[in-house]
C-alpha cells in the first residue's frame, strides 16, 4: 500500500476521515495553558523552595538562571522542536526522528505510566486536605495526623489493608482524570486547563499576597534569598540548579513532545514556548515568596530562627510543615483552602499531561480512538494504583517509585533522547531550522550546541545516582523492597523500551513527510537520512 | 531583610517576571510569521491521519 494514497482513500471513508483528522488544540493561548498547566507541578510549589533555601538561598538564583537558559530552554525547544516536525506522541515522533528513536519514546511512556500511577494518590492527599481545612482536623498534631490518622502508615512492606479515607478520594482523582482523557486534548484537557491554570494563578496569588503579611515573613525571605556566594564553587549546588530547572518544566520525558504534536504545523514554536518556561520559573518563585513568608511565620511562633525549622520540602512540607503553619494562623482555615485547593490544581493539570503520554502512544500504536484508549489504559492503572497506593504501605511505595522513575527513569530518558537524535541521529541542523522557519525567534548553532553538551551533565546526574542507590541503599528500607520496587521499576521501563518497538503499528506501513520539507530548510534530501528521513519507518517493522 | 538578600530578590523577580511580561508581549507583538514556508496545511496527512486511516483499510 502506498502512503501517500492513504490520506486520499481514507478521506472516502467518512468515519475513517472523522478519526484521521488529528485533533488540535483550538488555539496558541490555549496551548500555552496547557503547556504551563504540564510544567506548573506539585515539584514549583514543594521543590523549588527548599532547594533554593539549601543550596546557597540568594546565591542559589545565578545557577537557577543560567540552568534556565542553558538547559532549560534549549531542552524545552528541542522537545517541541520533535513533537511539532514530526507529529506524534513520543515514540512515533521519536521513530521518525531517529534511528534507535522508538525504542527511547516508550522508555518515556513507561516513565510517565510509573508516575502517573502515584501522581494521583499525591492530589487524592490534597483533595482530601482541603476538605480536612474547613473544619482543621490536622490541627492538634499534624505530623502524627498524617501519618497515623489519615495513611494509618503500617511497616515498609507490601500490605493489603486498604486505607478508606484515602482510597475513597483516589478512586474520585482517577474518575474525574479518566473522563477528562476520554474527552480527548481539545475538548477535554485543553478544557481543563483553560479553566484550572487561571484558577490556580488567582489562589496561589492570593495565598502568597496573605503569606507576606503573616508576622515573620521578612525573615522567612531573608533566609530564602540572602546569599552564601560560597555555596557557587560547591558543584552539587550547580547540578541541584540543574536538576530543579529540569524536573520542574516537565521536559524531556515525552510530554512536551507529545503536546507540541498537536499544534497546527503552521504554528510560532519558540515562541509560545518561551511564555511556558518563563511562566514555570515565575510561578516557582512565586511559590518560594509564598512558602518562606509562612516559615518565617511559623518560626516566629515558635519563638526559633528559620533555620531551625524542619520538613522544608516534599509530602512533609505540604502535608506536615503548612499544616501546623495553618493551625496557628488567624483565617487559617482560609488559608489552608488555598493552599490544598492549589495543589490539587497544580496537581491535577500536570496529571493528565503525564497520561496523555501514554495514551497518544497507546492510541497511534494500536489504532484507537482517544476514547477507547482512556478507558483501556486508565481503569487497569487506577486499580494497580489503588492496590498499591490506597494501603497502610502506599507512602513507602510512592517514595521509593518517585525516587527511580524521576532521578533515574527521566534523567536517561532524556540523554537517551539528546543522543539518538542529535549524537547519532544528527537531526540536529534540520530541527534548528524548522524551529527557525515557522517561529518567530530563530535558534542556531548556540540552541545546537548547549542542547547537545547538555546531554553530558544528565549522564553524570545519571550515573551519581546510580552509584549513590547501589551503595547507600535508599530511605531506609529493606534491602527486596529495593530490589522488588527500585531497580523493579527501572527493570519495567528498559523492557517497554526493547519490547514495544517489536510491536507492528496498526496501520502497516505509511510515509510521513515532513513540513516544511527538508528542500524548503535548504537541507540535501540526499545523505544519511534519504528515504527514511521522510517515511515513518514502520514499514521496517511490520 | 538584609541588603543583600533584598538585593539578590529583586534582580532575580526582575529577570524572571520580566522574561515573562517581554516573551507575552513579544508574542502579542507577533503571534506568528508571516513568511512561513508554502504548505503545511494539509494536517490531514500529517501522518496522524495516516495512522488512523489505515485501521480501516
Amino acid at each position: 500500500m502506498s502512503g501517500k494514497s492513504t490520506p486520499a482513500s481514507a478521506g472516502q471513508n467518512p468515519s475513517a476521515r472523522g478519526e484521521a483528522s488529528r485533533d488540535k488544540w483550538s488555539s496558541q493561548t490555549a496551548f500555552i495553558l496547557a503547556a504551563v498547566g504540564s510544567a506548573v507541578g506539585l515539584g514549583n510549589i514543594w521543590r523549588f523552595p527548599g532547594e533554593a533555601y539549601d543550596n546557597g538561598g540568594g546565591a542559589f538564583m545565578i545557577p537557577y538562571l543560567i540552568a534556565l537558559i542553558t538547559a532549560g530552554i534549549p531542552i524545552l525547544f528541542l522537545d517541541h522542536a520533535i513533537g511539532h516536525r514530526f507529529r506524534g506522541s513520543s515514540p512515533l515522533a521519536l521513530r521518525r526522528a531517529a534511528r534507535g528513536g522508538e525504542a527511547v519514546g516508550w522508555w518515556h511512556v513507561a516513565v510517565c505510566f510509573i508516575i502517573g500511577l502515584y501522581y494521583t494518590v499525591i492530589i487524592a492527599w490534597a483533595l482530601s486536605y482541603f476538605f480536612f481545612s474547613f473544619n482543621l482536623s490536622y490541627a492538634d498534631d499534624p505530623g502524627g495526623f498524617f501519618s497515623n490518622e489519615f495513611l494509618q502508615a503500617g511497616e515498609p512492606g507490601f500490605s493489603v489493608d486498604f486505607v478508606p479515607g484515602v482510597l475513597l478520594p483516589l478512586a474520585a482523582i482517577w474518575l474525574v482524570t479518566i473522563v477528562v482523557l476520554a474527552l480527548g486534548v481539545s475538548k477535554g484537557v485543553e478544557k481543563l486547563n483553560v479553566v484550572a491554570i487561571p484558577l490556580l494563578m488567582v489562589t496561589f496569588t492570593a495565598l502568597v499576597v496573605r503569606a507576606l503579611f503573616l508576622d515573620g515573613a521578612a525573615d522567612g525571605l531573608d533566609a530564602l534569598f540572602s546569599p552564601d556566594f560560597a555555596a557557587l564553587a560547591d558543584p552539587a549546588v550547580w547540578i541541584a540548579a540543574y536538576g530543579q530547572i529540569f524536573f520542574s518544566l516537565s521536559i524531556a520525558y515525552g510530554i512536551m513532545i507529545t503536546y507540541a504534536s498537536y499544534r497546527k504545523r503552521r504554528s510560532n514554536v519558540t515562541g509560545p514556548a518561551l511564555v511556558v518556561a518563563f511562566s514555570n520559573s515565575s510561578f516557582e518563585l512565586l511559590a518560594g515568596i509564598g512558602v518562606f513568608s509562612t516559615i518565617g511565620f511559623l518560626a516566629a511562633q515558635q519563638g526559633v530562627a528559620v533555620a531551625d525549622v524542619d520538613g522544608l520540602t516534599g509530602i512533609t512540607l505540604s502535608f506536615v510543615t503548612f499544616p501546623a503553619v495553618i493551625a496557628q494562623m488567624p483565617g487559617g482555615a482560609l488559608f489552608g483552602a488555598l493552599f490544598f485547593g492549589s495543589l490539587l490544581l497544580a496537581g491535577l493539570t500536570s496529571l493528565v499531561s503525564v497520561l496523555q503520554v501514554v495514551l497518544s502512544a497507546i492510541q497511534e500504536k494500536f489504532g484507537l480512538n482517544p476514547r477507547r484508549t482512556a478507558l483501556w489504559i486508565c481503569i487497569p492503572m487506577a486499580l494497580v494504583s489503588m492496590v498499591g497506593f490506597g494501603t497502610t504501605t502506599g507512602l513507602y511505595l510512592l517514595d521509593t517509585l518517585d525516587q527511580w522513575s524521576n532521578q533515574l527513569g527521566i534523567v536517561a530518558g532524556a540523554f537517551l533522547m539528546v543522543v539518538v537524535v542529535l549524537w547519532t541521529g544528527r537531526r540536529g541542523q534540520e530541527l534548528a531550522r524548522h524551529l527557525s522557519a515557522v517561529s518567530t525567534m530563530r535558534v542556531g548553532r548556540i540552541w545546537l550546541a548547549t542542547t547537545s553538551l547538555v546531554a553530558v551533565l544528565l549522564m553524570y546526574m545519571f550515573a551519581d545516582k546510580v552509584i549513590t542507590l547501589v551503595s547507600e541503599g535508599y530511605g531506609g528500607y529493606p534491602d527486596w523492597y529495593i530490589a522488588v520496587f527500585g531497580w523493579g521499576t527501572l527493570a519495567f521501563i528498559v523492557v517497554a523500551a526493547l519490547v514495544m518497538p517489536a510491536i507492528p503499528w496498526a496501520q502497516g506501513k505509511q510515509d510521513f513527510e515532513a513540513w516544511p520539507t527538508r528542500a524548503q530548510l535548504g537541507l540535501e534530501t540526499a545523505g544519511h537520512a534519504t528515504g527514511n528521513a521522510h517515511s515513518d519507518r514502520q514499514g521496517g517493522v511490520s | 531583610m538584609s541588603a543583600d538578600a533584598i538585593v539578590l530578590m529583586v534582580i532575580t523577580l526582575t529577570v524572571v517576571w520580566g522574561g515573562l511580561i517581554v516573551a507575552i508581549l513579544a508574542l502579542r507583538a507577533r503571534p506568528e510569521r508571516e513568511d512561513m514556508p508554502e504548505g503545511g496545511n494539509d494536517d490531514e496527512a500529517d501522518g496522524q491521519g495516516a495512522v488512523h486511516g489505515g485501521e480501516h483499510e
